[in-house]
């Protein structure tokens, strides 16, 4: 007995069948996932129910959706008579009257282009920022500009002239991309020059005379900083540019256009609102943090007593204070620490705000990024003899931003729903503020889900894209193999 | 212990001048309050091949990391290659950039890849061509045999791999001396037997070493000279023959018992 199960010679191999039915597909993940047992049975049902339940309810009410009509009475009545009188709907014609103005705020319809190029032109400034040297994602993003471009510029009437122009101009990126794509970051650098000059107008000496001034800081730094070291170049670079910037270029300015006169027409803070207002906010404050808290991050983690303290300082002050008290004390403090009599514009000083505002947080994010990388790589970095800044742009800033991806984009997506928060001070925006001008009107008075929902649905698709595209940049950034 | 050096060390390339490479003098170091390296005297010629072993904690590494001034003196003098170490950076990134450092547990940087990690600091600090540095790299990486894997990153290398790539990267500075602090016990035998051999062959072509390790099998092959360690001090150093036959004091003799088993 013993012996014949000792030894065994399988004769006949066994060919591979299919798992039972049972374990298969969508079976199986039911039974695993639904009703695994008697308390998930029980609370799978419950959910089936109240789901119905929900469904049941409003799906009548985005059914019977009305987008043709000239009031919310008219739409009601629209309603009542197909539906009966006791139906609800939504009443889309609301959007479809003033999405405009959930849009742009009160910025002349003659000149949406400006925005829109701005728009535009803001994912191909951003393409080799996003994408490095991709080619194919590169000119993806591209195709993808130039066809929001002319189809929105030809929706909104512009002249064949003008639209030719800028494809032109389209055509001339993809051929930069093609020829040399890390060149298109010195489109990145002018772009904040560009889109300001776009979105406000005026002089276009102003935001050219602005660069120039960090190209003052860039010579003081490259000249400087072999004989004071990074920091000391760095600032005295700062306070060259700061002297340019408010001493200097405003005189210039004047003169060159007296020479000159190049621009556009000029624009008031006040007539920005809406999506246009919440994403100059958004991007400004986004891409101005970001370096801002790297400086804070390492800052804080400095030997320097002085530096990590103004650090520290800055961080704790920030993360302790509300955002909105911050917003509502601006104009006051700002006054008191810029020179007399600069008339300081008020979506300037609420960008500065949330900027340093966000900084803290992506300063914590990183910062707990720094300290998850082993000893050992500042160590190896250290002993091949890169110095510090060297070792931080190299070593150990590109580890621990990748691993503080997660939290740079929530802190990130944060921020952007935040920016509805300047309200608060007047602007604008467009969940509170433009829905508020909307039933202020009398046509559209009483008007409430749909409003919210289309100001929701517009940022739900720009916060989920900022997140798909984290994950991809997460995915991307995987080496380490573990 | 010295089944893992298979093969003849030749040792007619490695001579020792009367040059000095490190120079030592009166050194002391504290943790705080608490005292860990004790007057430490040590001239280290150029062309020496220097082991220095003893027990857990008894401060080997922190001798090393003091010599790149990975850790900071407080009392004492450390010359290196004519470079007194000093809170100068000027100074300490001069050593450092000529004196390269091997680590128990590689320290590789996992977001380049490996020719990345050898050609990094050159670019960098030696502002050699990115093209000129390239080939440098390749170089070394076929020295350590390891030519093929230039284009992964670390994390897809074996222990022994990705230690051979960390003494390729520092080669790759053309450092004048190396250290290595336990290069080899955070590996499996097997590729603990590669990276000695890589260690063997830098060896044979002169270069100064100094080398924390318990591989007393490399010590016996290639060093010129032990130093044996004890509670911060040096307690015994003798050519290794001398070292391991005839050990003086009674904490080597205790040291050797233990570690050479039975
Ligand atoms: N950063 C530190 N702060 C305080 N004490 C430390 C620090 N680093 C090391 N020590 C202490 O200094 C002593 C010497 O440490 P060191 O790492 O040089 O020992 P070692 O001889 O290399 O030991 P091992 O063989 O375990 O590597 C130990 O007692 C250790 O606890
Ligand atoms: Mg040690």
């Amino acid at each position: 007995m013993a012996n014949t199960e000792a030894s065994f010679v399988r004769t006949e191999m066994v060919a591979p069948q299919e798992p039972p039915l049972s374990e298969r597909g969508v079976v199986k993940w039911v039974r695993e996932n639904l009703f695994s047992g008697p308390l998930n049975t029980i609370l799978t049902v419950l959910a089936l129910v109240s789901l119905f339940y929900l469904v049941k309810l409003s799906l009548p009410w985005w059914l019977h959706g009305v987008w043709k009509a000239n009031s919310l009475g008219e739409c009601r009545q629209i309603i009542a008579d197909a539906y009966g009188p006791d139906a609800t709907g939504a009443c889309w014609a609301m959007i479809r009257e003033r999405w405009h103005q959930f849009i742009f705020g009160f910025y002349p319809p003659e000149m949406y282009w400006r925005p829109i190029l701005s728009f535009g032109l803001l994912f191909v400034a951003l393409a080799p920022a996003l994408f490095f040297g991709d080619r194919r994602n590169n000119l993806v993003i591209l195709a993808g500009v130039a066809l929001f471009l002319l189809l929105s510029l030809w929706a909104l009437d512009n002249d064949l002239l003008h639209i030719a122009l800028i494809m032109m101009m389209m055509a001339g990126f993809v051929a930069l991309v093609l020829i040399a794509p890390r060149k298109l970051l010195w489109f990145t650098l002018i772009y904040p020059a560009l889109a300001q000059f776009l979105l406000w107008g005026g002089s276009v000496w102003g935001p050219v005379l602005t660069m120039l001034g960090l190209a003052v800081l860039a010579v003081v730094y490259v000249v400087l900083q072999p004989r004071f070291g990074v920091v000391m170049a760095s600032a005295m670079g700062f306070v060259a540019a700061c002297v340019w910037w408010l001493a200097l270029q405003s005189s210039v300015s004047t003169a060159l256009y007296t020479l000159m006169p190049i621009g556009l027409e000029a624009l008031d803070s006040d007539q920005f609102g809406g999506f246009l207002l919440a994403f100059v906010i958004g991007v400004s404050s986004i891409s101005a943090a970001l370096p801002i808290g790297i400086l804070l991050a390492l800052g804080r983690r400095s030997d320097m007593l002085l530096i990590k303290t103004l650090s520290v300082t800055i961080i704790e002050f920030v993360r302790g204070v509300p955002l909105i008290t911050m917003l509502f004390t601006a104009s006051l403090l700002l006054q008191y620490f810029l020179p007399p009599r600069t008339n300081f514009d008020l979506i300037l000083r609420v960008v500065i705000l949330v900027t340093v505002f966000s900084a803290a947080y992506i300063a914590e994010v990183i910062r707990g990024g720094l300290a998850a990388l082993p000893r050992g790589q500042f160590e190896a970095a250290d002993a091949l003899g890169l110095d510090y800044w060297q070792a931080q742009r190299l070593i150990t800033m590109p580890q621990a931003l990748k691993i503080s991806i997660p939290g740079i984009v929530t802190t990130f997506i944060g921020l952007f729903k935040d920016t509805t928060l300047v309200t608060f001070v007047g602007l604008a925006e467009p969940l509170r503020g433009i829905t508020s001008i909307v039933r202020a009107d009398i046509d559209w008075k009483g008007i409430y889900w749909e409003p919210y929902i289309f100001v929701g649905a517009i940022f739900f698709l720009c916060c989920f894209s900022i997140s798909r595209y984290s994950m991809y940049l997460e995915h991307k950034l995987k080496t380490d193999h573990r | 212990m010295s089944e893992a050096i298979a093969r003849k060390v030749d040792t007619s390339h490695m001579k020792i001048s009367d040059e000095v490479a490190i120079q030592i003098t009166g050194m002391n170091k504290w943790y705080g309050a608490f005292h860990v390296l004790r007057d430490i005297n040590m001239t280290v010629l150029k062309g020496e091949r220097i082991v220095i072993c003893g027990p857990s904690g008894s401060g080997k590494s922190t001798l090393i990391r003091c010599v790149n001034r990975l850790e900071e003196h407080q009392q004492g003098q450390i010359v290196v290659d004519g470079t007194e170490l000093t809170s100068d950076l000027k100074n300490i990134d001069k050593v450092r950039s000529e004196v390269g450092m091997v680590f128990q547990h590689f320290n590789l940087f996992p977001h380049l890849t490996i020719l990345e990690n050898c050609t990094l600091a050159p670019i960098w600090v030696r502002k050699v061509p990115k093209k000129e540095a390239e080939e440098t790299a390749m170089h070394f990486l076929s020295k350590v045999k390891i030519p093929e894997q230039a284009h992964k990153y670390p994390g897809q290398l074996s222990g022994g791999q990705q230690q051979r790539v960390a003494i390729a990267r520092s080669l790759c500075m053309k450092p004048r001396i190396m250290l290595f602090d336990e290069p080899t016990s955070a590996l499996d035998p097997e590729m603990i037997k590669e990276v000695l051999d890589t260690m063997i062959q830098l060896a044979e072509e002169g270069m100064t070493m100094i080398c924390v390790t318990h591989e007393m099998g490399f010590a016996q092959a290639v060093a010129n000279r032990v130093i044996f360690m004890d509670q911060g001090q040096i307690v015994e150093q003798n050519a290794p023959k001398e070292f391991f036959n005839n050990p003086q004091s009674d904490r080597t003799k205790l040291f050797l018992s233990q570690i050479l088993g039975h």
